[in-house]
């Protein structure tokens, strides 16, 4: 069997905690226990007023209607404070350092949020007529003429909903060229095994098949590892550069002669981008295709996973092949191409989703390279790129980086540092939480033994960052003077303690249902005051 | 520069930490010949919040939006009230700048409203078990394709001519590149399909959606019969979830899958995007499922708490192998349709669904009474199609003019195809009054 | 009763003409709490080092390969339903299905007890 064995804890320690205050509620002052929508039903109620509807006649052509949708009912009071209370129980980039790797969690600029906002963008329709949405498609443009200009690349393809869509898009272009060159015997796609895990996902979700490249024992991919892998069938390689171990591929020229040379093309994974942002131009190193995430390198919000946009930039030999639709410049004004007999010479592979791309996401990216300009951008790549080695050059010597600096945006460490202590990387990153931390990106990437890949961002202060090298140091240094249940009890201050994962996986309750006699009070309150 | 915080003091200071004289050294992997020398081309520095907002301002005001004007568009986007206190709850810091919850004990307040959300989708599709959304209707329909292909192990896919034309476009993107065999139907406008006859032993789906993209209500009890009993599996598309507050759920018609766009609840148009794709089906076909599921179980203290579960189905466990590439869901647009659906609940849904079909059904009576116009549907929701005596991509256009947006023409869809030129989709909401309804016969009185 | 072991952590017990397959002690406490298993259906021909079986922690998932050439005889639905017994009895009620070997020389080529035990122990 195939194993992976980075396996890790997934039920709960049973480890004793000395006692605590027990309210009534079982609500801790400003941790408020909060039941279920559905156990906060208030029949009768109701939290938004419409008018009576004008007519009762109907017209169903003789199709049932349904009794009922068994949604509960509660007055607007309760709905917010509702989601209130759930909001306060996350940790977030506005209330703390967020330093997931591979993620970017940096200041989302509340600027963009108003932008986004405005009627002329949030309230205009996908199917208006296109005299009438001028201003939307010349803000599309706009943004796809930066997002060109940065990177140095010909073409741009809007419309993928998130970069993992950007990635197909990129590979069904691919796809298309090699078709076009009556080459589709090309089948084979390289993949370094420190990729991101949509890397495979999606060239297998195309057709291809995955043929992965060790990682150089300096974390990188070599020329000669790739060379080697090299052949007639192969379609392109995925690389993602910065790579996923945090370093700048020194050798990405040399891989991208080889794989022209070898008539593939390079797609490269552009999660990283925000590290070479304003500084070092994707064509410049070769790329024929790259996604963007706007919610990484343009600071479009999470939202608690999603949503995203991944538009994907294209070199002259992919740029015919790009998605349907597309912005273009007509003779009165913006046109917007949504059939393939309209692209003029060009030969869309498809189209990737419902209407014109993720343009609440594209409003907020125009707004942050607008409010950066070009020395900001620049200066985005460096201080991030500069808070990370910053972070690296301070937790070296207790903590075990697993490769020699400088980094880029990102630093990864490895659990070597806490051999023979017990603490696991889990139950290290879980008293990070309560000291107030959002744990670093953990068992990511497989190449090193329980990763630790630590990305502080560009908007991160010195004085954050001088508090967490402390609180790091600490904990380490906890861990290895041996206080093992310190670490196994974590969290201990969160509104939940570790949760059990295998029996959510045993035994999967996907959705809450009608209890049939309903219960007195609200589950969570019971249980919490038990 | 206001978004970042370090001083050129802080800089010095932390390169003489790292030992280096400058950042250009960190960068010290790049090639040469790739550092960018000189400024980004055109891109002036950096801009103030006044400056930013009066660019933007400018190119929103060139729009026509959709509250200042008669507003009758629909065709998978529709134009509804959200009430204020949905956008000013998601707005609050820890929801917006949150990221998947990785961590269970600091992110609960993500993972219960994702498990609210399924739950909720559950209950409006009458199905079994959902996931916690997919980018779109669209994409989640191409989702839903590859899913039934895993479980019955089939090639062949059967598509409505009922189905709106973007879904079926990314059906066959996404599933054509897998190698499926897609078979299309022809736009059925008329709703006199019948694609029983074309099930046999090879189909592994079969794609419906109701109401139609030309507004039909259809029943597919007997078509799901019919499928299960070749083996087949039906998925069941539905572009305007708040139809779903007054007619029979796709899930006791016997529908295996369904998928919506749930855009209509909770969320702006926004042009077209972010939107929220709504994924349910049963039970027994979970583990096939695409995208993050949210699941309940208990802490360590034994209280009940929510965690991401089922996640080796996932691209970061199975790499090639994984039901999907997926990696991140629609959150925030999920947040916000369950606020809305919370704020709704069981009366306010209804009652929704009810003004909605009252208003379609008294702008269809206006409408009916303009000399030349005719209604197509003998059933709708809330859009239904009109036969205009002209072209109707001209009479928009014409109407458009007239600061009326009236709907959309079936040829924007399908330009090469002849025969629908005339047909107009036409939508109304909660938000159309009967003086907009007025407006809109009066305009086509003129430019017929 | 003759048991080989595969380098893959597979066990394969031969009794009759028919050979029980499972993970061994080692794989499981390597994966965890096993969460989820399926087991190929009875009829199945397998192909050594294919794809037979498949077995999921909560953080990792996991195929099952045929530790030689043959055919389904059943897979072990207990497990299916129950897939603890995975960690509890590996070795025995935690098995994944049962086979007819095609070529007894495959078998008689992997490992013995003795063998496994030192492989391991180089882990």
């Amino acid at each position: 069997m195939a194993m992976n064995n980075q396996g890790r804890d997934s039920t709960p320690h049973a480890v004793a905690v000395a006692d605590e205050l027990v309210t009534f509620t079982g609500n801790k002052a400003l941790q408020q226990e909060e039941a279920l929508i559905f156990e906060l039903d208030n029949p009768g109620a109701v939290g938004v007023d419409l008018e009576a509807p004008v007519t009762t006649k109907t017209r169903l052509d003789g199709v049932k209607t349904r009794a009922s949708v068994g949604l509960p009912s509660l007055a607007e009071p309760d709905v917010v404070r509702h989601y209130t209370r759930l909001s306060q129980k996350n940790f977030a980039i506005d209330t703390t350092m967020y330093p997931l790797g591979s993620c970017t969690m940096k200041h989302n600029p509340r600027l963009n949020e108003k932008m986004a906002r405005l009627p002329g963008f949030s309230d205009i329709h996908p199917l208006q007529p296109v005299e009438t949405v001028q201003g939307a498609l010349e803000l599309i443009d706009q943004l796809a003429h930066w997002l060109k200009t940065l990177t140095g690349m010909p073409a741009i393809a809007m419309s993928p909903g998130a970069g993992a869509h950007g990635e197909l898009c990129g590979l069904m272009s691919i796809h298309a060229a090699l078709d076009a060159r009556g080459e589709s015997h090309r089948r084979r796609v390289l993949v370094p095994e420190s990729a991101h895990g949509t890397n495979p996902a999606t060239a297998a979700f195309c057709g291809f098949t995955v043929d992965t490249i060790p990682a150089e024992e300096n974390g990188r991919v070599s020329v000669e590892a790739v060379k080697a892998k090299l052949g007639d069938d192969v379609a392109c390689i995925m690389l993602t550069n910065p790579n996923t171990c945090g370093l700048f591929e020194p050798q990405i020229r040399e891989i991208a002669d080889a794989v022209h040379a070898a008539g593939g093309y390079f797609y490269c994974d552009g999660a990283n981008y925000n590290a070479i942002v304003g500084r070092v131009r994707p064509a410049d190193l070769g790329v024929d295709a790259m996604h963007i995430n706007l919610h990484k390198t343009f600071s479009t919000p999470h939202g608690g996973g999603g949503p995203g946009s991944g538009p994907v930039v294209l070199s002259d030999a992919l740029a015919p092949y790009a998605p349907l639709p597309f912005v273009v410049h007509g003779k009165n004004g913006f046109d917007l191409v949504e059939q393939a007999a309209d692209a003029k010479g060009a030969k869309p592979f498809g189209r990737l989703k419902g209407f014109h791309g993720q343009m609440g996401m594209f409003v907020r990216a125009l707004a942050y390279i607008l409010s950066h300009g070009a020395d900001g951008l620049r200066q985005v790549a460096s201080d991030a790129v500069l808070n990370a080695n910053y972070l690296l050059a301070n937790l070296k010597d207790v903590m075990s980086a697993s490769f020699d600096g400088p980094c880029m945006h990102e630093a990864l460490f490895d659990d070597r540092f806490l051999k023979g202590t017990g603490v696991t990387p889990l139950d290290f990153a879980k008293a990070m939480i309560d000291e107030g931390y959002h744990p670093m990106t953990m068992y990511f990437p497989l190449v090193v033994h329980g990763a630790l890949l630590i990305e502080p961002t560009e908007t991160e202060s010195k004085q954050t960052l001088d508090r967490f090298i402390a609180t790091m140091r600490h904990l380490a240094e906890k861990a290895k003077a041996g206080d093992l249940a310190h670490f196994q009890a974590s969290p201990r201050l969160t509104p939940r303690k570790r949760l059990d994962e295998t029996q959510a996986a045993r035994k999967p309750v996907l959705r809450w249902v009608k209890p049939a006699t309903p219960a007195s009070a609200p589950a969570g309150v019971a249980q919490a005051a038990e | 520069m206001r978004y970042l915080p370090l001083t050129e003091t802080d800089r010095s200071a932390m390169l003489a930490t790292i030992g280096v004289d400058s950042v250009d050294a960190l960068f010290r992997d790049v090639p040469e010949q790739a550092r960018l020398k000189g400024p980004i081309a055109g891109l002036s520095n950096h801009m103030g919040e006044l400056a930013v907002e009066r660019h933007l301002s400018r190119l929103a005001d060139k729009n026509v939006t959709a509250s200042a004007v008669p507003f009758f568009i629909g065709g998978g986007a529709y134009k509804h009230h959200v009430p204020a206190s949905v956008d000013q709850t998601l707005l609050r810091g820890e929801f917006l700048t949150s990221y998947t919850p990785y961590q269970p004990e600091v992110t609960q307040g993500t993972l219960q409203y994702l498990f609210e959300f399924q739950t909720q989708v559950a209950l409006l599709t009458g199905m079994e078990v959902a996931n916690a959304s997919m980018y779109d209707g669209a994409t989640g329909t191409a989702e839903a394709v590859l899913m039934a292909a895993r479980i019955n192990k089939r090639n062949k896919v059967i598509l409505s001519g009922g189905l709106h034309p973007h879904y079926r476009e990314v059906v066959e993107t996404t599933c054509g590149v897998m190698g499926m065999d897609i078979r299309a139907q022809a736009p059925d406008w008329k709703n006199a399909e019948d694609l029983t006859a074309l099930i046999d032993g090879e189909t592994a789906c079969i794609v419906v959606q109701t109401p139609s993209l030309f507004g039909h209500l259809r029943d597919f009890t007997a078509l799901c019969d019919a499928a299960h009993a070749k083996g087949a599996l039906v998925i069941v598309v539905v572009t305007e979830v708040v139809s779903l507050g007054l007619l029979t759920p796709p899930g006791e018609m016997g529908a295996d899958i369904v998928v919506c766009e749930g855009q209509s609840i909770g969320n702006g148009l926004n042009f077209g995007g972010p939107y929220v794709g709504l994924f349910a089906t049963r039970d027994k076909y979970v583990r096939q499922m695409p995208g993050r599921l949210c699941g309940q179980t208990a802490d360590a203290d034994g209280k009940r708490g929510f965690v991401l579960t089922l996640s080796t189905r996932e691209q970061h466990i199975r790499r090639e192998k994984a039901t999907s590439n997926i990696c991140t869901n629609s959150g925030l647009c999920a947040l916000a349709f369950t606020i809305h659906l919370s704020l709704l609940g069981e009366q306010g849904l209804t009652k929704l669904a009810r003004v909605n079909h009252a208003n379609a059904v008294t702008l269809a009576d206006k409408l009916e009474a303009v000399k030349g116009v005719k209604i197509v549907n003998d059933g709708f929701f809330n859009e239904f199609t009109v036969k205009l005596p002209k072209k109707a991509a001209k009479v928009v256009s014409k109407l458009a003019e007239r600061g009326i947006l009236a709907g959309v023409p079936v040829s924007r869809f399908y330009p090469e195809m002849d025969g629908l030129e005339d047909l107009l989709l036409v939508a109304s909401t909660e938000v159309n009054s009967l003086e907009d309804m007025d407006a809109l016969v009066r305009g086509l009185e003129e430019v017929l | 009763m003759t048991i080989r072991f595969t380098q893959d952590h597979e066990w394969i017990k031969l009794d009759g003409d028919v050979a029980t397959v499972g993970i061994t002690d080692y794989a499981q406490q390597a994966l965890g709490d096993v969460v989820f298993v399926e087991v190929p259906e009875a009829g199945r021909e397998l192909t050594k080092g294919k794809d037979a079986a498949v077995v999921e922690s909560v953080k990792a998932a996991s195929e099952v390969y045929a530790p030689v050439d043959g055919t389904v005889v059943e897979g072990n639905g207990a497990v299916a339903d129950e897939p603890s017994l995975v960690n509890t009895d590996p070795e025995g009620e935690g098995w994944f299905f049962k086979m007819k070997i095609k070529d007894m020389a495959q078998f008689e080529a992997l490992m013995d007890e003795a063998a496994y035990k030192s492989f391991i122990a180089g882990l």
